[in-house]
């Protein structure tokens, strides 16, 4: 049995604690837009947020999370496709195939956490994540614009 | 009177398009067939689109949804929304209502192939079906007009359209297309149709955004790896290592009691397969399976002795074909003042898709369906037939995106023969098989192995006045098209970009000029890997002109052009290219510049690297500036999408790409020994997208092609090493 807290639902799941958090996520919870694709914790596109922090679900046991921590999916990132990176990504047409673009705004999602504005070296340094279509220009110009958006939402929102 | 000679047909289409509408509804419900959806009373899904079509290619609800049919698969390289504004250009409809849905393979025989061809390679998505779906386009666009003007009482030619909206001009009324599209539906198309002077388009050539992008940002697109049917079991695969090696034995007992397994089985003569009731359980227990597998005669095989067949196709005699010819190669060289030798050599590649390979079947007696991300979704449905055992009018396929594509998922479809004969298995049960990454590399159809030898003579003023090619390895069609090879035997493909003319013609006129191919096949399975024989070629050509210009002693740019005046389109882009990154001028502290040039595809392409190299070895690519002539350019942001993206692919293999072969089999297992780029790794990239107008060129692929011998040349200019073997990784770049 594994006790979780997902996208701020609690969920009890009858499933081996040596199963990755990946697979419980896609199989047990139908949350299948967090991907596989290496399965060793390499390419990223498993990415999902635990506590805040980018983690390659892939590699991780489900028993190692505690029912207290709070796992964060892609399906969990905003109510209607409306966190900035998802609004950026929008606006300049950033997937192309789309399956590594999961785990790409989820560690985006990550680095603006801590990094509010980061910088090119800041997001070659924290986003390992593979991407075969070669989103990455995009991807980058993403982050930007959606570290403005946030600033000018910051901004508004102590105006007010 | 129309009516009724049209009143078979449209009887044919009703039934159909009720079937399709339950197919579609991919993202919100998946059926576990058509039919059982049906008979289960889907009604909310199914009302929708048992609209009647205008034609194959429209359907238009009630409130002005524009329904384009896209028969081309979309995996990621934007021909979704390329062929969706062909349609919508020539119908006039409202962009900002348009939606797109793929008809099934088994629809499009089952109505003469309506919808043409299904393939999505060789950069043919836009190129290959513009004509035919403007048509598509224009021809509900009359029948819409006609159908309006027949409620007025009105000549169709008194009628204007735009945006959707029909207006009878001299009395001004108007009506929506969604109010006219059921009239519409029961005319007549018309016998003749003219397409737009393409001076008047307003939505080809705009950059739109795309069309799917959406579901790609919250995790609702399902790709085939996602899919999910009611009672769906879930099948992990292994298949011999050894390329042509079966299956001896496995012991089931040992893992019969494992969570979740439900059967062990073996897969056509070289594979087993655990079906289980989750792919984490399948794949765990297959882990555990103790299997022994009948190598078969290529366990000796290794790149080495891979690389000694190629080298002896350089010089030999034996099975060499021709791809192009002018002049007397063999004279002209005897009487150079200079010549320069160089062999270089590609290595095996893999695709690499991000979503493993993967396909969901169900089988019963009668009826076997599909689920699959396919680049072909005809040759889905044939290989699914022929693993059914059932004729092709009993199966059928549902196309879901693909998570990558690059050429694995077009012409090969192990993975649908494999899911297939599972669920043949396990009848009437629906079973998902999903490959391990590490069964995606030992398993690919790799990018084919060449070496190349090339000998160039110049004369006392440094002018080339012959080049020899020797091309030596892998023919791609002999593997997988032996009917596409010439009558002589030849593969013509593996002569792109160095043909006399066509959509690979060679960019440069050389005096004397001998291309050649010695046909040479290891065992390892080839297969068309995107960009094709262009990648290498292109190498080939590129690098050895820039060593001809070298020895020349003259500006790689200004020798260049001495060649390319019968090939101004050609020298159009390179020019483009090279004056925007200021060639001929310093390119900053350190950083030194390349030139690629190449028509590949129908496209004329062209790129400019900026790159450095440090004291370490440590090569830094700064800047690319790409010029691309595409002919016409639907959608200019998606060619700059694809420009960049062909860039990652292109870089990815020079960086790091390559399979070795050891013991009959492919070395390379994750991404941990077979990497890709990273974003760190990424150059800026500047795109010129500078279409000429008058022909139709491919986007998806051609850029590859410049990406590593434009590296490759600035790289030689930073450190004067000329590297002829690849991937870089291999290479110490220190000085």
């Amino acid at each position: 049995m594994a006790k979780l807290k997902i996208n701020g639902k609690r969920v009890d799941i009858d499933v081996d604690g040596a199963t990755p958090l990946l697979w419980v996520l896609r199989e047990q919870l139908g949350l299948t837009g967090t991907k596989y694709s290496c399965g060793i914790g390499l390419c990223g596109a498993c990415t999902v947020l635990i506590n805040g922090e980018a983690v390659r679900a892939c590699i991780v046991p489900v028993s190692s999370v505690k029912a207290s921590q709070e796992v964060i999916t892609i399906e969990g990132l905003s109510a209607d496709n409306n966190h900035p990176l998802q609004q950026a990504w929008k606006e300049l047409d950033v997937p192309q195939c789309g399956y590594c673009q999961s785990g790409m705004i989820m560690s985006a999602a990550a680095l603006l956490k801590t990094n509010p504005k980061p910088s090119d070296a800041d997001i070659d340094a924290q986003l390992t994540n593979i991407c075969r279509c070669g989103t990455f220009n995009r991807v980058r110009r993403g982050i930007h614009l959606a570290a403005q958006s946030n600033r000018k939402g910051t901004h508004k929102r102590g105006g007010a | 009177m129309k009516k009724e000679r049209i009143n078979v047909s449209r009887r044919e289409f009703l039934i159909r398009s009720t079937t399709m509408g339950a197919g579609f509804s991919l993202g919100l419900y998946l059926p576990v067939s058509s039919r059982e959806a049906l008979a289960a009373g889907n009604a909310a899904e199914t009302v929708a689109t048992e609209i009647p079509e205008v034609n194959a290619w429209v359907v238009i609800k009630p409130d002005d949804t524009v329904i384009v049919r896209i028969a081309r698969s979309e995996m990621g390289q934007g021909t979704l929304t390329g062929l969706a504004q062909l349609v919508a250009e020539e119908l006039e409809c409202d962009w900002s209502k348009v939606t797109t849905e793929y008809p099934t393979p088994g629809e499009n025989l089952a109505r003469d192939k309506v919808w043409r061809s299904f393939a999505t390679g060789g950069s043919q998505g836009i190129r290959g079906s513009h004509s035919y779906v403007r048509k598509g386009g224009a021809v509900a666009r009359h029948m819409l007009i006609e159908a309006a003007a027949n409620q007025w009482n009105v000549p169709m030619e008194e009628c204007s359209v735009a945006n959707s909206m029909i207006t009878h001009v001299p009395s001004k009324r108007t009506t929506t297309y969604g109010k006219v599209a059921a009239a519409a539906a029961e005319l007549f198309p018309p016998e003749q149709i003219e397409l737009k002077d393409p001076k008047d388009w307003k939505l080809i050539g705009k950059p739109v955004k795309r069309l799917d992008t959406d579901d790609k940002l919250n995790g609702k697109q399902i790709f085939g790896a996602d899919l999910t049917l009611p009672g769906m079991l879930n099948a992990a695969i292994k298949a011999c290592p050894v390329f042509g090696g079966t299956l001896k034995s496995f012991d089931a007992k040992k893992i019969s009691k494992m969570p979740g397994v439900r059967k062990v089985v073996r897969v056509e003569d070289d594979a087993v397969a655990v079906v289980a009731d989750t792919w984490w359980q399948a794949k765990t227990a297959l882990d555990a399976l103790p299997v022994t597998w009948e190598e078969g005669p290529n366990a000796k095989v290794s790149t080495a002795s891979i690389d000694k067949m190629l080298d002896e196709g350089l010089t030999s005699s034996d099975k060499v074909f021709t791809g192009n010819q002018n002049g007397d190669v063999n004279k002209a060289l005897k009487g150079a003042v200079k010549t320069v030798e160089a062999t270089y050599r590609y290595p095996f590649q893999n695709h690499a898709t991000m979503e493993p390979m993967n396909a969901t079947a169900r089988w019963t007696q009668d009826r076997c369906e599909v689920w699959c991300p396919t680049q072909n979704g005809e040759a889905a449905l044939e290989a699914a037939a022929e693993a059914a055992g059932l004729p092709i009018s009993k199966c059928d396929v549902h196309k879901l995106h693909l998570g990558g594509g690059f050429g694995r998922r077009g012409a090969f479809h192990d993975f649908v023969k494999q899911a297939v004969a599972i669920a043949r298995q396990m009848p009437a049960t629906p079973v998902k098989l999903l490959w391990s990454r590490e069964e995606d590399m030992s398993h690919g159809h790799y990018h084919p192995i060449t070496k190349c030898k090339l000998i160039g003579g110049l004369d006392d003023k440094g002018n080339l006045t012959g080049l020899q090619v020797r091309i030596s390895g892998q023919s791609i069609l002999a593997s997988v098209r032996p009917n596409w090879l010439a009558k002589n035997g030849a593969d013509m493909i593996t002569f792109q970009g160095m043909l006399p003319e066509g959509d690979h013609a060679i960019s440069y006129t050389v005096p004397n000029l001998l291309v050649e191919h010695a046909m040479r096949n290891p065992p390892v399975p080839p297969g068309f890997w995107r960009g094709v024989n262009i990648n290498q070629n292109s190498i080939y050509m590129e690098c050895f002109v820039d060593e001809l210009a070298h020895t020349a002693g003259q500006d790689p740019l200004a020798f260049r052009r001495k060649l390319m005046a019968r090939h101004p389109k050609s020298l159009a882009v390179l020019n483009a290219a090279a004056e925007k990154a200021g060639w001929g001028k310093p390119a900053g502290k350190g950083v030194f510049r390349g030139l690629a040039v190449v028509k590949t595809f129908g496209s004329y392409v062209a790129a400019c690297a900026e790159v450095s190299v440090s004291t370490e070895g440590k090569l830094k690519i700064h800047r690319i500036v790409a010029a691309t002539d595409p002919g016409y350019a639907v959608n200019p942001q998606q060619i700059e999408a694809q420009v960049e993206g062909s860039f990652v692919f292109g870089l990815s293999a020079l960086l790091y790409g390559e399979c070795t072969i050891k013991d009959g089999a492919v070395e390379q297992t994750n991404f941990h020994n077979y990497p890709s780029m990273q974003i760190k790794e990424m150059p800026k990239v500047e795109v010129i997208v500078m279409p000429s107008g008058g022909f139709w060129g491919g986007i998806g692929e051609p850029t590859i092609a410049v990406a590593a011998p434009a590296v490759l040349n600035a790289i030689f200019a930073a450190t004067g090493k000329r590297i002829r073997e690849f991937p870089l990784k291999n290479t110490d770049l220190r000085a």
